[in-house]
């Protein structure tokens, strides 16, 4: 379980996050979904440390991330993340990539660590491409080594940060599909992200997040159907037309 | 040209053994000054972009001092300088470590060059997997830099070479300080001076073929496709 | 001269500032002679393929060999020929075609960079070769080579201090005669080494706005 508790975020004195509160059940997909710039992926990034907090807390399975004491490095083995731009590592191959989390970070021997991110290529769709570098595969497949390559860490949480919004068209279906996949796994997912029939039809819950808060977070169905407040209903009709 | 001057090359056949050793004293300053300036390097260049003043500042005081005045006078300062404030140094430690204060700025630059062409995101993505600090350094940021920095750096190790040959003005034994001195006894200047500069023309060229073949061993994934 | 073993003063100073004229007197003679010299070998370079061949042992040379030994070897070479023509002259020549050496580099890898379609939309317009060189692609080819230009400048300012092997009495040989005298080896080193560093800092900043002045 992540709790979010009255998180606050600044950037010198824009305030990007204003003491935003909320709960990811364990199993659960949250999509979080809202205008661009209006701080989604800094939560994501706060969520496993990456960026620090100036108020409030974050408590990831009881350990409070922005505490002193806590081991990032350690938080952020159960944490997967993907990134908007492919951040695969550009010198490895796929399944060199995909192994250097569980050889290096968890320090298990090279045979392991080769076949845990063989499986999870596998199951993305990328059996055939093991020893193919990034730069010979497509947007999507890269997209799709990034998730590979956090789910060889065998995270119980995965963060998608806008992980379509980079690519083409004709390439966001496949690494949708993956997350879809994912998702019927049950692992526990939260998504910022601009595909709406993502957010509806995957997702268990969706939050909308305007201006440095949450405006509202509710059943998936409810919030496209209902929703509560005038900037969401907004949102929702501008961005589905 | 040379009118009525007679050559004389007895003299500097004879000193083959002393000319060798002189380069043999060149290539190893260069060698170690090269390794030892580029580890510091690698320290100076994170430093200055670290953000902090404390880092960053003498960081960049060393990175200015070493790039804006001549590598000579950094020789001097240790040579003669130091001696006012500490037990003075003999002329193989004075020129080996202001070679390594020379090539630790360059370096730095080179390197700092290099960082900048990887994406910061790269740095991002290996923290997020849990990798520490070092270890994203090692494993991502570094095999990433060596492709960007290697030629740069092969013509750096050829300077620092070069830049042995300032030896001879503090009386180091490195191959023109050995050709100074083998000259001054037998007065036979032009023709010591051209076989140094022939085994100088050498050395450089046997580097650059080696760094041409390392950059085939060493870089394999150079032709793999373009980068992002 | 001053006599041995004085105290460290204003003479001592003027010195050094004196030697500190000498190293910009010869690096301005050096670098103009480079760079004049350096731009011609650097046409020659790109656009004669015979001129190219005939240069290329002349720059690997002037490359591959510490630039000590260059000036002791033709200071040596013009001796045993008869002529002697002191320190300034024989420095001047040897630091200006080492200059030129790098500077041809420098202008080379500018004209290549200029792309093909403008040279081509220079032509397309009615100017004649000559003509396009001069106004299209040597502007654009100078701004391309002008950083580099000003690190070899940086280079052989720097490197004056060498021509004190053949007895030029520029900075460094200048503040070693004075550390002999005064024994004050570390303020002198340090003044001098200040003398240096304002000289290269200045020309870098000058060159900063020079570069965003051009954009």
């Amino acid at each position: 379980m992540i709790v979010l508790n009255n998180v606050e975020k600044r950037y010198g004195s824009l305030e990007v996050l204003k003491g935003v509160s909320f709960t990811v059940e364990t199993g659960e997909v949250l999509s979080i979904i809202g205008p661009s710039g209006s701080g989604k992926s800094t939560i994501l990034q706060c969520m496993n440390g990456l960026e620090p907090i100036q108020g409030g807390e974050i408590i990831v399975d009881g350990v409070s991330v922005h505490a002193k004491g806590t081991n990032l490095n350690t938080l952020r083995q159960k944490i997967g993340i993907v990134f908007q731009q492919f951040n695969t590592f550009p010198h490895l191959t796929a399944i060199q990539n995909a192994a250097l989390g569980p050889r290096r970070v968890l320090g298990a021997p090279k045979k392991e660590a080769v076949e845990r991110a063989r499986v999870q290529l596998e199951k993305v769709g990328l059996g055939d491409k093991l020893d193919h570098y990034p730069s010979q595969l497509s947007g999507g497949q890269q997209q799709r080594l990034a998730i590979a390559r956090a789910l060889a860490m065998e995270p119980s949480y995965m963060l998608f940060d806008e992980v379509t919004s980079a690519l083409d068209p004709g390439l966001v279906r496949e690494v949708l599909e993956t997350m879809k996949l994912l998702a019927e796994d049950g692992m526990t997912i939260v998504a910022v992200t601009h595909e709406m029939a993502f957010a509806r039809d995957v997702s268990t819950r969706v939050a909308y997040f305007d201006a440095g808060n949450i405006v509202e977070i509710g059943p998936a169905r409810e919030i496209f159907a209902n929703p509560a407040h005038a900037s969401t209903s907004a949102f929702l009709s501008h961005i589905q037309h | 040209m040379f009118g009525s001057y007679t050559f004389d090359w007895t003299p500097v056949w004879n000193a083959a053994p002393e000319l060798l050793y002189g380069a043999y004293v060149s290539l190893q300053i260069a060698v170690l000054t090269f390794l030892l300036g580029s580890a510091i390097a690698f320290f100076l260049a994170l430093a200055k972009n670290s953000g902090r003043a404390i880092l960053s500042v003498p960081a960049n005081a060393w990175i200015e001092v070493s790039r804006n005045t001549p590598c000579l006078f950094q020789i001097y300062m240790l040579y003669f300088g130091l001696g006012a404030i500490a037990p003075s140094l003999d002329s193989y430690s004075s020129v080996f470590l202001a070679i390594t204060f020379n090539n630790a700025g360059y370096m730095a630059e080179i390197i700092r060059g290099g960082l900048k062409a990887i994406p910061p995101t790269q740095t991002r993505a290996a923290r997020g997997l849990g990798l520490t600090a070092p270890r994203a350094y090692l494993f991502v940021i570094v095999p990433q830099l060596i492709p960007v920095i290697y030629f740069p750096s092969v013509n750096q190790f050829i300077w620092s070479l070069l830049n042995t040959s300032l030896g001879m003005i503090v009386g180091l034994n490195e191959l023109t300080g050995v050709t100074y001195s083998l000259q001054s006894i037998t007065f036979r200047t032009f023709e010591f001076f051209i076989v140094t500069a022939a085994l100088y023309y050498v050395m450089v060229k046997i580097v650059t073929a080696l760094g041409a073949w390392g950059s085939r061993v060493l870089l394999p994934n150079a032709t793999k496709g373009e980068r992002r | 001269m001053s006599p041995y073993f004085v105290e460290l003063g204003p003479q001592s100073l003027w010195y050094l500032l004196e030697g500190a004229g000498r190293t910009l007197w010869l690096g301005i003679w050096a670098i103009a002679l480079g760079t004049i010299l350096g731009i011609l070998l650097g046409c020659i370079r790109t656009y004669s393929r015979v001129g190219a061949i005939l240069l290329a042992p002349l720059i690997d040379i002037t490359r591959s060999v510490p630039l000590i030994i260059q000036i002791v070897l033709i200071n040596s070479a013009l001796g045993i020929s008869g002529f002697f023509w002191g320190p300034f002259v024989v420095g001047v020549l040897v630091l200006g075609v080492y200059t030129a050496s790098y500077t041809s580099e420098v202008v080379r890898s500018g004209l290549q960079a200029v792309p093909d379609v403008t040279k081509r939309a220079g032509r397309a317009l009615g100017l004649t070769g000559l003509q396009n060189f001069v106004f299209i692609i040597a502007p654009i080819a100078g701004r391309i080579a002008f950083p580099g230009w000003i690190n070899v400048v940086l280079g052989s300012l720097k490197d004056t201090s060498l021509v004190a092997v053949i007895g030029y009495v520029e900075l460094l040989r200048a503040s070693q005669i004075v550390i002999t005298q005064t024994q004050e080896a570390l303020i002198v080193l340090a003044v001098a080494g200040g003398i240096y560093f304002v000289m290269c800092f200045a020309i870098s900043a000058v060159a900063k706005r020079v570069e965003t002045m051009q954009r």
